[in-house]
């Protein structure tokens, strides 16, 4: 593993191919959390592009670093990034949500390799996540466990249950990557469930914080490598804001809730205008 | 009922840490407790958790003789339901112990969602079960095999006493997938042993014959059943008693051939509320398999949130101590 910049070109592809993926995947269906996938694709690619060791072949390898997708319904936006990390293979993309696929809208443990949980029932990710670290430390296994979760989730008291648990029982192998698009089911995060000064939370918790811009892959990649190569006996945190709809100017700019609106139409103008910002080389 | 009630002397609410033998009996110290430190001599994967209750479920055994498989999750019980998922995801073998209330209504969806839909191989031990608590409502777990009998997959166990405790522990951990067992803990009666009884995950087992009643029983309700059984034969009433300590799946077979045996009184006895326990299951075994018990009754408790005080007097009001219930079955062989 290299942790270096010269690794920007590759993920910024990576990043690319995991968004077109998420759209394929949302035409399919008629409807998706794109919002999400789009603004989340980043964070994606730097941990399977970069910081995860897994092999694709073998998903349940017992020394690979276990990714917990907490909120369940970013499923779209982990399929992609299973397909880019060839766990899963890309014809299967046209199987989203369908009857009998092993890719249904919401992430289940028993149904796609690479799964960790059955998340969803938002709130239930980082105590799963604190009990594999502990049982990781336990076999000392050295393996890093990160668990993928949403800003909405903060509202939830199991996640600040086991930040503290995190913290008292010192799980330096937990990483905790939280998406902070500000969007929840019933409008902006601080309208529903105010959940800031976040950072001085997190760190009051006794978590090693980093807050950064979940769409600046520099910054993201550097995030990663800083909270692998810490040597404290503290869980890790990486607030990551992100935009929902990064990469499709018009998801971007539209009027944001939980669940961005997209018509039939724009399924393939949303991939032509992604593809017109494509990085060299990330055709997929 | 007043009457027997008025006979005592002035109770008073228990401690948390009393036992619910009565005086005299013979009891057994810490079952679970020791029952499970031997079985993890020979597990090393078996780790125990708790939510600060290990000195008031007996996990405190385990935690001197394994300190390093020990693991205290704080008073959060969605955090030790979920963490103890996390472990058994790792391998490792939980037993999770808090209490009844806790464990069942405040981390349900954990259990649902995290445990028992990944089939996963955790033990959740659950002390103060039905009314085993003077402590009123927020410590009565009087609906909690009702809460988790809805659970698909899910193995639920309702022990009797001691012996029944102790060799359930081995028999739950060999089983592959999540239980739930009620756990009786601190000094714990012993009965069983003076019957010809062996605690087999699964399995109902006729304890005594009877002519005129039979109980079908489980936990601390089979104790009974088995007092006021002895009560009744002064007045040459036979009662049969069936403890059915596995609740789920519950053992259909051994009810339905219990009860088409011969014309009797069926009585349910439970220390559960009498909606979605024992009672409403064996009714609904017998009306599926058109077996049509002499009677039907329920001795379970009441749909209510109950009374605070001390446990002989809330046995006595709600129908569940031995001489209520003794009383109320010859009321109902009227």
């Amino acid at each position: 593993m290299t942790s270096s910049a010269d690794q920007l070109p590759a993920l910024a592809q990576c990043a690319h191919r995991i968004r077109r993926y998420a759209l394929r995947m949302g035409e399919v269906q008629g409807q998706g959390y794109i919002g999400q996938a789009l603004g989340w694709a980043d964070v994606l690619a730097v941990a399977y592009g970069h910081a995860l060791n897994f092999r694709p072949q073998d998903p349940k390898w017992e020394g690979r670093d276990r990714f917990l997708l907490s909120h369940g319904h970013y499923a779209i936006a982990f399929y992609a990034a299973l397909i880019e990390a060839r766990i899963i293979p890309e014809e299967e993309l046209e199987t989203y949500g369908s009857d009998d696929s092993r890719l249904p809208m919401s992430g289940m443990v028993t149904y796609t390799p690479g799964m960790e949980i059955s998340g969803g029932s938002l709130g239930q990710g980082l105590p799963i996540a604190v009990g594999m670290a502990l049982g990781l430390r336990h076999k000392q296994n050295p393996a890093f466990v990160y668990n993928s979760m949403s800003d909405g989730e903060l509202d939830e008291g199991s996640t600040w249950e086991a930040a503290m648990s995190a913290a008292h029982h010192g799980l330096s192998n937990l990483i905790c990557l939280v998406d902070i698009n500000n969007q929840q089911a019933d409008g902006p995060s601080t309208k529903v469930l105010g959940f800031e000064p976040l950072a001085d939370k997190w760190a009051a918790f006794g978590w090693h914080v980093q807050r950064v811009d979940g769409n600046d892959l520099a910054a993201v990649l550097a995030a990663f490598d800083r909270a692998r190569a810490l040597t404290e006996a503290k869980p890790r945190v990486i607030l990551f804001d992100t935009l929902m709809g990064k990469g499709v100017p018009f998801l971007e700019t539209r009027d944001k809730n939980h669940f961005i609106r997209v018509d039939p139409s724009e399924w393939q103008q949303a991939l032509a205008v992604l593809d017109q910002s494509q990085p060299a080389g990330a055709v997929a | 009922m007043n009457t027997v009630a008025a006979k005592k002397p002035r109770l008073t609410t228990s401690a948390m840490i009393a036992s619910i033998a009565s005086e005299g009996q013979r009891v057994t110290a810490a079952p679970f407790g020791k029952a499970l430190v031997e079985l993890a001599a020979s597990r090393p994967e078996i780790v125990g958790m708790t939510a600060d209750l290990g000195k008031y479920t007996d996990l405190h055994l385990f935690a001197q003789a394994y300190p390093e498989r020990y693991f205290q999750m704080g008073m959060a019980e969605q955090l030790l339901m979920g963490a103890a998922g996390g472990m058994a995801k790792e391998g490792l073998l939980p037993f999770v112990t808090t209490y009844a209330v806790f464990g069942t209504r405040r981390a349900y969806d954990f259990i649902h969602q995290v445990i028992a839909e990944e089939n996963l191989n955790v033990k959740m031990c659950c002390a103060l079960p039905g009314l085993t608590t003077g402590y009123g409502p927020s410590h009565q777990a009087t609906e909690d095999m009702a809460m988790m009998r809805g659970i698909p997959g899910l193995t639920i166990i309702d022990p009797c006493d001691a012996l029944d405790t102790e060799q359930a522990v081995p028999q739950i951990a060999a089983h592959q997938g999540p239980v739930y067992m009620r756990l009786l803990r601190g000094s714990v009666p012993l009965v069983l042993d003076e019957y010809d009884y062996k605690f087999e995950l699964g399995k109902a087992k006729m304890l005594r014959e009877g002519n005129d009643v039979l109980v079908i029983s489980s936990g601390i309700m089979t104790m009974r059943a088995l007092e006021v059984a002895k009560l009744l034969e002064q007045d040459n009433i036979g009662v049969a008693v069936l403890h059915c300590p596995t609740i789920k799946p519950l053992d259909e077979q051994a009810i339905v051939a219990a009860v088409g045996h011969k014309p009797r009184l069926v009585v349910v006895a439970e220390n559960h509320s009498v909606i979605g326990g024992l009672g409403e299951s064996v009714a609904s075994t017998l009306l599926r398999h058109r077996v049509q018990p002499a009677g039907f009754q329920l001795a379970g408790l009441p749909d209510q949130f109950l009374d605070a005080g001390a446990l002989p007097t809330l046995h006595d009001r709600y129908g569940i101590s031995r001489d209520v219930l003794a009383v109320r079955i010859k009321d109902w062989l009227r």
